[in-house]
């Protein structure tokens, strides 16, 4: 075998915590000089992984060998020679950027020439040199991400290991930070990067996918989508009836993935199917589009099963009069920091409208505010036809809410938090049952009724989630990141349910910081910076944005060009 | 209404019941913590190792010495000839007192003169030197009034002490009606500060606040569920008080419980003021704790209030702790009327309705 031998070698690695098992019979080789990426869902064991070559944790099974050396009795040979850049970045945020540099040199026990050299080009590098006197708490979470790879950087590591460096970073900040590490790999280094974003993992020269702590594939990104090619397809559809016709599309049997993209379907057909007509699916054509990765990890996932086959449970149909949300100049400061600065947006009944943008840009807190969790500073918000500066417990009744943690109570079972939350809503009697049994039957719990709700797979507790949130049949459903790091089968179910629900009448608002959840939405708001800079179809903002000439502008590229339109407006970058 | 606050509090109890990690807090630590006590934290000094430098071989010293092995309290551990030796063992605390019988006592009692006697302490443990000293002067008392005769003694006032309510000054009778108190304090405390610390920990909270519960609301669903456990437990820990380790309880324990209501409700505005302005659990401990050390120190439990300075007496009276331990005390030990009672109690209800009405202001501060 020519080339440089690997600079990491996992050798049948199993790793348990308890009766869970974490890694399942792991093998697999990283490459000198090339981006390995670390794609899988949250709790695939990506982490475990990391923290197991690192020399952190032993294998309880198998071997990895880290630069020439064991992992566990090796540790003091390649410690100095890896960078390590876990999820919650180890910096101190009460020390400026030059001191948490310094720290860590001082740590690395770096010789004064070295230091001064090494942290003077990091700096460049990094592009943080007009913020070193600044302290880290109070950089951008961009800003952070970079400055903690430049920690891990200090070193000349010839192993970096970053654990989803990238999460909830604006567009500008990720492009950023792949530019850095893309020539860190150019030096010889090997890069382990971790990721739930399945679009990262066509960026990286060879990926390894984990879900439910076992290998499921690893190779070139392009050899996985390879096989996809011709039968990858777009179809444009109609303004109205986009969900519908979506559910219409998964269930041909010619089709093994329908996903709404803006406002086209995108088709994954099964192997060796014809294609079908585009009448049947209701359009007028198909286009031939470029596999993408995360079509055949679906495919991969669904093999030969039959894609969820679920007409929505019935519900209520909302009378649909003027718009239900209406943000109206929402400001809000937190001391002498604006965090949503005049926030104007209005949502029609039963459409899904997204607040995209990176954290700490200002959604949550406008999500917030509509809520009615946090009063506005300035500006007013109307939900569901209620004026949320007046009666708030009102609206409260007619809104459902779901957050990213799914926040239910961990160590209830199903049943009695289905039980809690019909009645905090004021159900009762055979309403309060009949919702109940409705619950149940539709998000299909009754399998684990009694059940701690900690305990739950990933999946049901989301579904349990869901399931509270609509108990009380809302008209306006608010969801914080609802589908961020659960796998592409259990994301394409959710957003089914929540198109059937806005197909009832239902209006929905979404805050993300991730494109792919993004496109589900029929309206977007990018919010930037404390404002909304833009508003559109997310076709729109791809076809304004995305660069003119691009073939097939993503959100992505039509971000990071209105986060640049903004910032030059704005005369420099804002922290 | 109704239906939200009864879900709510069926919520709680059943988190609460089935978290094993407060189940335990609740059971075991305030079990542990009465067994101590009562055996552990005792005033009294028993089995006092004594040495004996006597000098005077004679029948009264002899005497004397034996009145004080025969006493039950003390036992000899060493004799001496000289000073030396015993200085030394003070020192080293192989005895905790020297009783020095010089040379002439037995003769100057036979002469009607005035005896003296030497009796070396170990300052070191100022409380049971002076406890000592106590029991010595009362066999020193006795044995005087049988060698000196009659006409000898002054005109004959004699001082006959009786202690009332606690005859024979038990520490446990003091002890575990205030420990009571304590320990329904801290369960208390903890959970209420840990419950809503808690739940916006684990992101909860905004679920709840969410839903169409009103400020109000909340308050009451968190308040029940922390009443009815110290509620209890103070009942538990009195009826072990009374039946493993006889304490009498001569009161009125309807006059008992009332005063619990009102310690616990106030414990509680405490606990949920600390709740509402800690961001997580660990904050709300240290809060608890952080209060709970002056709380006590300043709740009459071991030192009397009466004995501290004027502003640290000023202190205790925002302290519900020291009226809940005075009651405790006067319904065990001496059947309080509900009338010497209300001193204590209205002081109670004033710190209930500031904080839990301080707390209801927090929280729909927050909530609006």
């Amino acid at each position: 075998m020519a080339g440089p031998p690997p600079a990491v070698i996992i050798d049948g690695v199993v790793k348990r915590f308890g009766a869970s098992t974490a890694l399942q019979d792991v093998s697999a080789a990283i490459a000198p000089g090339a981006i390995t990426g670390l794609v899988g869902p949250d709790g695939a064991g990506k982490t475990t992984l990391l923290r197991l070559i690192a020399g952190l944790l032993e294998p309880d099974a198998g071997s990895i060998t880290v630069l020439g050396s064991d992992s566990v009795t090796g540790v003091a040979r390649f410690q100095r020679d890896i960078g390590y850049m876990p999820q919650r970045s180890g910096l101190y945020e009460d020390l400026t950027v030059g001191e948490n540099l310094r720290l860590c040199a001082d740590l690395h026990e770096l010789d004064d020439e070295t230091r001064g050299e090494r942290l003077a080009a990091l700096l460049g590098f990094t592009r943080l040199s007009p913020f070193v006197n600044r302290l880290a708490g109070q950089l951008s979470g961009g800003m952070k991400q970079k400055l903690a790879l430049a920690t891990a950087l200090l070193a000349r590591p010839r192993l970096l290991l970053l654990d989803e460096p990238s999460a909830g970073v604006d567009p500008a900040s990720r492009r950023e930070l792949w530019r850095i590490v893309r020539e860190m790999a150019g030096e010889g280094v090997a890069v382990i990067w971790s990721t739930t974003y399945l679009d990262e993992a066509e960026r990286c020269d060879r990926f390894l996918l984990l879900q439910n702590g076992r290998l499921l594939a690893s190779g070139a990104p392009e050899s996985f989508t390879g096989g996809l090619s011709d039968r990858t397809f777009l179809l444009d559809l109609p303004d109205s009836g986009r969900h519908r016709a979506q559910r219409r599309a998964a269930r041909h049997p010619a089709v093994a993935d329908a996903t709404i993209q803006g406002g086209s379907l995108r088709l994954v057909l099964r192997q060796g199917a014809a294609a079908p007509p585009p009448q049947a699916l209701g359009a007028a054509a198909l286009r031939p589009v470029r596999p993408r990765f995360e079509d055949a990890f679906v495919s991969l996932l669904q093999g030969d099963a039959t894609a969820p086959d679920e007409e929505p449970a019935p519900g209520t149909v909302v009378p649909a009069d003027g718009a239900t949300i209406v943000a109206q100049d929402l400001t809000c400061d937190f001391g002498r920091f604006r965090a949503v600065d005049h926030v104007s947006f209005s949502v029609a009944p039963g459409e899904i409208f997204g607040l995209l943008g990176p954290n700490g840009a200002g959604k949550s807190t406008t999500f917030r505010m509509l809520c009615g969790l946090l009063e506005p500073t300035e500006g007013s918000a109307r939900v569901a036809g209620v004026d949320l500066g007046r009666a708030r417990a009102a609206a409260r009744e007619r809104i459902g809410y779901m957050s990213q943690r799914f926040s239910l109570y961990a160590n209830l079972s199903v049943r009695d938090n289905l039980d809690f939350f019909s009645g905090v809503y004021g159900l009762s009697g055979s309403r309060r049952a009949r919702r109940i049994a409705w619950a149940t039957e539709s998000f299909e719990l009754g399998a684990v009724i009694d059940a701690e709700a900690g305990g739950l797979p990933l999946g049901f507790k989301q579904r349990l989630a869901l399931a509270c949130a609509l108990l009380h049949e809302p008209r306006v459903l608010f969801l914080d990141e609802p589908t961020s790091g659960v796998d592409p089968l259990m994301r394409r179910a959710f957003w089914q349910r929540i198109g059937s629900l806005a197909d009832q009448g239902v209006t929905i608002l979404v805050t993300s910081h991730f494109m792919d959840e993004a496109e589900y939405c029929d309206r977007l708001g990018i919010v930037y910076a404390g404002k909304l800079i833009a508003t559109g179809r997310p076709d729109e903002l791809k076809r304004r944005f995305g660069g003119p000439g691009r073939a097939e502008p993503t959100l992505e590229d039509a971000f990071v060009a209105l986060i640049d339109a903004h910032d030059d407006r704005a005369g420099a970058r804002p922290s | 209404m109704w239906c939200r606050i009864r879900s709510l509090i069926v919520k709680e109890f059943l988190m609460l019941w089935k978290d094993r990690k407060s189940r335990f807090v609740l059971l075991v630590p305030p079990i542990i913590q009465l067994v101590l006590f009562a055996n552990a934290a005792t005033f009294e000094v028993r089995d006092v190792a004594l040495g004996v430098w006597q000098e005077d071989r004679a029948g009264p010293a002899t005497e004397l010495v034996r009145r004080f092995t025969g006493s039950g309290t003390f036992r000899i551990a060493a004799a001496y000839d000289n000073p030396r030796a015993a200085e030394d063992d003070i020192a080293a605390q192989r005895v905790k007192a020297v009783l020095h019988v010089g040379q002439g006592f037995s003769a100057d009692i036979a002469a009607g003169r005035p005896a003296r006697l030497q009796l070396l302490l170990d300052g070191r443990r100022s409380n049971s030197a002076l406890i000592i000293q106590n029991y010595a002067a009362a066999i020193i008392e006795r044995f005087n009034l049988e060698h000196i005769p009659p006409g000898a003694r002054g005109a004959g006032l004699e001082i006959q002490t009786r202690a009332w309510f606690n005859a024979n000054f038990e520490s446990r009778w003091f002890i575990l009606p205030g420990l009571a108190v304590l320990l329904t304090m801290v369960a208390t405390l903890l959970i209420t500060a840990l419950s809503v610390a808690r739940e916006r920990e684990l992101g909860t909270f905004d679920q709840l606040l969410v839903t169409p519960l009103r400020p109000m609301e909340i308050l009451v669903g968190k308040t029940a569920p922390a009443l009815c456990v110290g509620f209890v437990e103070a009942n538990v820990i009195a009826a072990i008080a009374v039946g493993a380790y006889g304490v009498p309880f001569v009161g009125d324990i309807l006059l008992f419980d009332a005063g619990i209501v009102l310690f616990v409700l106030s414990a509680i505005g405490i606990g949920l003021v600390i709740s509402s302005i800690a961001k997580t659990q660990q904050q709300a401990i240290l809060g608890v704790f952080l209060l709970l050390s002056p709380f006590t120190v300043l709740s009459g439990f071991t030192t009397p209030i009466a004995n501290m300075p004027q502003w640290c007496q000023a202190l205790t009276y925002v302290n519900p702790i020291r009226y809940m331990i005075a009651l405790s005390r006067g319904v065990f030990l001496q059947d309080l009327t509900w009338s010497l009672a209300w001193p204590m109690l209205w002081p109670m209800m004033v710190i209930a309705a500031v904080t839990l009405g301080y707390a209801t202001w927090l929280f729909a501060r927050k909530l609006q």
